[in-house]
């Protein structure tokens, strides 16, 4: 039994739906930042995106031809470990589904790499199926560098920081390769509606 | 690397609370089973109302890993939720819950070496302070030059201690203050820029250890000056916090 905070009270948020606010989350209307390094800076035009690891022969696109190919807009919920939720986010971009159209692949993981020597890993299942995307698009805008553009993943069902911001490439991998934060004590998995913050959640 | 020891909810007791500013103060808890940290880390304290409500934040840990007791210096947030219970409410002996530590990425120890680049924004010091309480506990003279960026002198944490740190060895400390300059102060007093980080070193070619903590644009603007001064950007860490929620 948790001990009681004498004299808080808390603010409740009228009208929000609790439905859609996972456990230990708040909402907020800002779009907070939050990355370990220097926001990295990549001209579009030696930018790519790649999809390496165990398929035949990896797969490349340039920032052309990303924008080229058929582009979902979408509006998600995103959940952010370090607490702060934010309700109806409009992307567009790439669903995973399209850019692994026609792979045949022996792989149960990917590892997301970006500018900045940034990775997270994520079971493939978890990418498939339209639960992720590579968004180019935020609100209608240019996806701000700060927020990860020209181009971040968003897989808004799992903890914010495994939508690798400044996303260069997947590399399908056959066993799961603990990335940037799951090697310092963050969840492998990261389901908020588990409260999977930590590794030992 | 996996810590050895779970992340899970432990029940402290404030042992003491000391104002820091006009708006923040430091908890000073003891927390039983607490398994120690690394300067840099934060910690994740939840809230619990007599309904069951509850609210979590994170905050940097503000006391060296050397220290007797966990502190943690708190800034309120105009219509935060959580900071203005903490740095208004709570007093001596009573109990919140904390769990940590947490994040591996922006600390420091005396075994990592230097030379220390250090840039705080406001409460962007807390984690930093963390790192030089550290390197005063171990009587480490690591090169460490410091710059906390202010509105005001009435706004800067820890300022007493700020100018009395040791070893002085190796040791740079400079303010600079962004909106109300002190009466007879002659040294920094605009947004931190190029030529301030050039002046205070260390100088990019030398392997700076860098470490930039405070609100988001504040943060986004001294890791792009340390990067194009020519520091690597892999040694430029960075912990941004902003106004939200809290």
């Amino acid at each position: 039994m948790a001990p009681l905070s004498r004299g808080f009270h808390g603010r409740r948020r009228e009208g929000a739906d609790p439905s859609r606010l996972p456990p230990g989350q708040y909402l907020t209307p800002d779009f907070p930042v939050l990355s370990a390094g220097p926001t990295p800076r990549t001209r579009l035009d030696d930018w790519s995106f790649t999809i390496d690891g165990l398929l035949d022969a990896p797969l490349s696109w340039t920032w052309e031809e990303l924008l080229a190919l058929p582009s979902e807009t979408f509006t998600v919920d995103i959940h952010c470990v370090t607490k702060w939720s934010k309700l109806d986010t409009a992307w567009a971009g790439v669903s995973v589904d399209t850019l692994l159209d026609g792979v045949t692949t022996e792989a149960e993981h990917v590892v997301a790499w970006s500018d900045g020597d940034y990775t997270t890993n994520l079971p493939l299942e978890d990418v498939s199926d339209g639960k992720a995307w590579v968004v180019h698009t935020y609100d209608g805008e240019p996806l701000e560098p700060e927020h990860g553009g020209p181009a971040r993943l968003l897989v808004p069902h799992l903890y914010f920081w495994k939508s690798a911001k400044w996303v260069r490439g997947l590399r399908l991998t056959a066993e799961n390769e603990p990335g940037f934060w799951e090697s310092v004590g963050y969840h492998d998995y990261g389901d908020p509606w588990r409260e999977q913050r930590y590794w030992s959640d | 690397m996996t810590p050895p020891v779970p992340v899970l909810w432990r029940t402290a007791t404030v042992r003491d609370v000391v104002a820091e500013t006009a708006h923040a103060r430091t908890l000073v808890l003891d927390a039983p089973g607490w398994p120690g940290h690394r300067a840099g880390q934060h910690l994740d304290l939840r809230l619990t109302a007599e309904d069951g409500y509850q609210a979590q934040r994170s905050y940097s840990i503000a006391s060296a890993p050397e220290a007797a007791a966990l502190e943690i210096t708190v800034e309120v947030i105009d219509d935060g939720e959580v900071s203005p219970y903490l740095v208004e409410e709570v007093r001596p002996g009573d109990e919140l819950e904390v769990r940590g530590p947490i994040g591996g990425h922006f600390t420091w120890s005396v075994a990592d070496g230097g030379p220390l680049l250090l840039v705080a924004g406001g409460s962007g010091l807390v984690p930093l302070m963390a790192m030089l309480r550290h390197r005063a506990a171990q009587a480490s003279d690591v090169a460490a030059h410091v710059l906390v960026s202010a509105r005001g002198e009435q706004d800067v944490l820890y300022g007493d201690e700020l100018a009395a740190l040791e070893p002085r060895d190796g040791l740079r400390v400079a303010r600079t203050y962004t909106r109300v300059r002190p009466q007879g102060w002659t040294g920094w007093a605009r947004r931190v820029d190029a030529a301030m980080l050039d002046a205070l070193g260390p100088a990019p070619g030398a392997g700076a250890r860098c470490f930039v903590c405070g609100p988001t644009p504040f943060v986004e603007r001294v890791a792009q000056l340390l990067v194009d001064a020519g520091h690597e950007a892999r040694a430029v860490h960075t912990e941004r916090f902003g106004p939200t929620g809290g």
